[in-house]
């Protein structure tokens, strides 16, 4: 059961990173959404801010560090020139170079829109706080930001799994 | 008779009621409206800069930073860049102005354009032959 270097990176990019963006994604919307005066007490909106703040944030500084060590740690083994490198292996093969030239040509680009758009998200929650809670539209846009922002990180994601069990980075 | 210590709802004596508004500093909207669109203008870049790579064997080679990661070093790092200029530039510009329905629409725009430019079926079709 031990893992070789490169697959522990692998592991970090995809399943650690990746994985945690992914996840608090469910938590970061239901606390938007349910940042409303309706819902809360002008104290519970202040709290709730602050922990949205921090939660978004974070998901940021994870969707940044998510593409960095994909590009610039796991990207570089995965096309290495070599005969046997994932790409080489995938290319080589009629049956499974689509996961190439359209999987991993769509993956390595769309996901660097995610840490822009999930960026946008956590400065409109840290500058406006919990002014959103009596701005509905800028709530609402705040909102489709952060949708966006984990529906490519999910195709970049789900590529990425999938690409992985065809040809690992090993 | 002695003043209770609590209200028969049992909170103290003469405390605020929870639902009492408290004020909220209101902020402009137009940092919102710079943050939107630099964003925008740091997407489509990233989908404009992928579709000329790919049709520009030559702006390929410029964009090929690092030898290990090939263009997309360069790629990644013109559409960050542009993305944080166009966010220094539009802040002050902008900061005074409202988050209009044009500047969300162009966001969007840009944004989709973005998403297209990197989609590989789109990108490749500008392959030379």
């Amino acid at each position: 059961m031990e893992l070789t270097y490169r697959e522990w990176w692998a592991l970090i990019h995809g399943v650690v990173l990746g994985g945690l963006f992914l996840l608090a994604f469910a938590g970061g919307l239901a606390e938007l959404y349910a940042l409303r005066p309706a819902v809360e007490t002008p104290s519970g909106l202040r709290t709730s801010a602050r922990r949205i703040g921090v939660g978004i944030t974070s998901m940021a500084v994870v969707a940044w560090a998510t593409v960095i060590t994909g590009t610039w740690v796991v990207y570089p083994w995965y096309r290495d020139p070599a005969e046997d490198s994932p790409r080489s292996t995938l290319l080589a093969d009629e049956s499974t170079e689509l996961w190439h030239t359209f999987g991993m040509e769509w993956k390595e680009h769309i996901a660097w829109i995610s840490p822009i758009l999930a960026t946008v998200a956590a400065f409109l929650v840290l500058y406006y706080g919990q002014a959103l809670a009596r701005n509905n539209r800028l709530r609402y846009v705040t909102i489709v930001v952060f949708v966006v922002a984990f529906a490519v990180a999910a195709v970049a994601g789900l590529f990425g799994a999938l690409i992985t069990k065809a040809a690992p980075v090993t | 008779m002695s003043t209770p210590d609590r209200t028969p709802d049992m909170r103290p004596a003469g405390a605020v009621e929870s639902s009492t508004p408290v004020h909220v500093k209101e902020r402009p909207e137009g940092p919102a409206a710079a943050a939107l669109l630099a964003a925008g203008i740091g997407v489509a870049a990233l989908g404009l800069v992928t579709t000329v790579a790919a049709a520009s064997e030559t702006v390929n080679d410029w964009l090929r930073l690092s030898e290990s990661v090939g263009p997309l070093s360069g790629k990644t790092i013109f559409a960050v860049v542009v993305w944080l200029v166009a966010w220094a530039v539009l802040h002050p510009l902008l900061r005074r102005s409202r988050l209009s329905g044009t500047v969300l629409v162009i966001t969007a725009v840009l944004v989709l354009i973005g998403v297209i430019g990197t989609f590989p079926i789109f990108f490749e079709a500008f392959a030379p032959e």
